[in-house]
């Protein structure tokens, strides 16, 4: 499955010009407030009409301004979770999320109702009107009712962005299981970079309403001449890991292609594949074996890119094993340090550094 | 009741009724299309057609009741024709009273249920498509029953409106006992006879009652809209 979108409109004084391809899995549109990507979503989703466009899912047309094609939104079977739930408030939680099988005159699949019930966990909220929901229970009942109108692909415009940080963190291991349970390709639209960087698999940055970069999440995110659009303070890279077991004192050991991490205790049993992101920030160099040190993860590698940036900052590339890790330093260090590719280095991660909300769960 | 209320007052009152509760009904669904226009939609002349509907609420009810007696008598812009291929008459018969009562409530009508209108987002009809609703689809399941309450408080005013019509009443229709003489052209009626004030004020405090219960009734149905929206 794979959607292709090529679309220029004007709007508010500025021009959106884009063209990307999604395929399987989570594809995040990446990029500030007011940078298009909305604009991008109502198009694919057909509640905006673009000057014009080509959008193909799976070789179907569902639009072509040149060819004169709009498929109208009821019929082109994407499912859109918006910013808000947009619950119909008349209705309870389970007329809500039956709706979409009754407009589209579907035919009752029980198992996938259970299914999509189960994982959204909603079997207790179900004779409930959405008045009396939270703002997490809102927004996992409009992705069940999304679900449930069985779409050939999902959208979701910053599904999280009305919610608090306890509530994010709820909503987000929905995500991964129905990133990696239901086959169902994701648009996601997002301005967070960890939100980005633990659900998706393709990344598209959007900027101005063009698209800047796009590619593997885990590629776009370690690229250090991406960081700049990206957020330098925020930029970091992905690892890929399995979850080896606990220690006593509060911490949990993953294994990678590079060796070992030991981070804060983890909420995942022994054998779990796990998606973890590294902020570049957190990562400090040294040419020698480093000794005595407070970073309990000194990883050995090979310096891949070094960027110096336009201000005081650099950005180093490592390769370990099959992973990079990204890490920011001062360019005065890269220049003292004389860092350049080929080199072989080693990056030091202080285990506190990582952030709980940083570790996903993934199905490799 | 019959031995109170004389058999003209009695016949007034069931015409009354009568006209009203066919203006009300054949008025509703382009009263709801209005609204939704108004409401909703933007397009050319939508201030012209807000005029034009709230026109009858500033206007004197008789130049009302006259320019349908010019567009609607037999040898009108829209009466001949409508003579002439249909055989159908308005002016001076009961018909033409629910015509002008249509009309003169018809303001009433729109702004109760645009007033609704305007408290669901209409963000919620989007959702509904991308669910695979069509356009009447999500309005029927969706808009419609969260203004409900809305439009029958609408309703309900432009039927008590109806009920109460004069001015373009008898201007278009005159005061034909049984067949155009409502209430109101029936207090008028017994009023310009000696001795006729009994059963004027009879009929004065059936109006005065039926309107205050319309009043009161579309105002609790109006607050229930809020309370539909909210989802509670």
């Amino acid at each position: 499955m794979t959607l292709d979108v090529t679309l220029t409109h004007q709007f508010d004084g500025f021009a959106c010009d884009v063209e990307f391809s999604a395929p399987a899995g989570i594809t995040a549109l990446f990029g500030h407030s007011g940078s298009g990507k909305t604009t991008i979503v109502n198009a694919v989703a057909g509640l905006l009409r673009p000057e014009a466009g080509r959008i193909v899912m799976d070789g179907q047309v569902l639009l072509d301004t040149a060819a004169g094609i709009d498929l109208p939104t009821a019929r082109r079977r994407i499912g859109y979770v918006f910013q808000e739930a947009r619950l119909f408030p008349h209705m309870t939680v389970r007329q809500n999320m039956l709706y979409g099988r009754w407009a589209n005159r579907l035919r009752r699949d029980t198992a996938h109702e259970a299914q999509v019930i189960d994982l959204l966990g909603l079997g207790h909220l179900l004779t409930r009107l959405p008045g009396r929901l939270s703002g997490g229970e809102s927004q996992r009942v409009a992705l069940g009712r999304a679900l449930l109108a069985r779409p050939r692909m999902l959208l979701m415009d910053e599904p999280l962005a009305a919610l608090d940080s306890a509530r994010k963190s709820e909503i987000l291991p929905y995500l991964e299981r129905l990133r990696d349970d239901f086959g169902v390709p994701i648009l996601y639209v997002s301005h967070s970079l960890s939100e980005v960087a633990r659900l998706a698999t393709t990344v598209v940055v959007v900027e101005r309403g063009t698209v800047l970069r796009s590619g593997p999440a885990a590629e776009v995110l370690s690229d250090p001449e991406a960081a700049p659009s990206l957020g330098i303070r925020e930029a970091g890279s992905i690892l890929q890991g399995r979850l080896v077991g606990h220690s006593d004192d509060g911490l949990s050991e993953i294994a990678f292609s590079g060796g070992a991490l030991w981070l804060p205790k983890i909420a995942a049993n022994p054998g779990e594949d796990l998606r973890v992101r590294i902020a570049a920030g957190g990562v400090t160099l040294s040419r020698d074996e480093p000794l005595n040190t407070s970073s309990l993860n000194v990883l050995h590698g090979v310096i891949d890119t070094v960027r110096i940036g336009r201000s005081a900052g650099a950005m180093v590339r490592i390769r370990v094993g099959d992973e990079v890790i990204l890490s920011r330093i001062s360019a005065r260090a890269a220049a003292q340090m004389a860092l350049e590719a080929g080199q072989p280095i080693y990056a030091c991660l202080a285990s506190i550094s990582v952030a709980r909300s940083d570790i996903g769960q993934t199905r490799v | 009741m019959s031995g109170w209320l004389s058999p003209e007052a009695l016949e007034a009152i069931r015409l009354s009724l009568k006209v009203a509760l066919w203006a009300t009904v054949l008025s509703l669904p382009a009263g709801i299309f209005v609204a939704y226009a108004l409401a909703r939609w933007r397009f050319p002349g939508k201030q012209l057609l807000n005029g034009l509907v709230h026109l009858p609420l500033i206007l004197p009810p008789v130049v009302t009741g006259y320019l349908l007696l010019l567009a609607f008598g037999r040898t009108g812009l829209i009466g001949q024709p409508l003579y002439d291929w249909f055989g159908i008459t308005l002016a001076f018969r009961w018909t033409g009273a629910v015509l002008a009562a249509a009309i003169m409530a018809f303001p009433l009508l729109v702004r109760a249920i645009r007033l609704a209108l305007e408290a669901v987002d209409p963000k919620l009809e989007e959702a509904a498509k991308t669910l695979g609703a069509s356009r009447l689809l999500g309005f029927a399941t969706i808009t419609l029953p969260l203004i409900l309450p809305g439009v029958i408080a609408g309703a309900v005013l432009a039927f008590a409106k109806a009920m109460g019509e004069f001015g373009a009443t008898i201007t278009f229709v005159s005061n034909i006992p049984g067949q155009t003489q409502t209430v109101p052209s029936a207090i008028y009626a017994f009023l310009q006879v000696p001795g006729g004030e009994g059963a004027a004020l009879q009929l004065v405090v059936i109006s005065v009652g039926l309107a205050l219960g319309a009043l009161l009734l579309s105002e609790v149905l109006s607050r229930r809209v809020a309370k539909r929206i909210s989802g509670r």
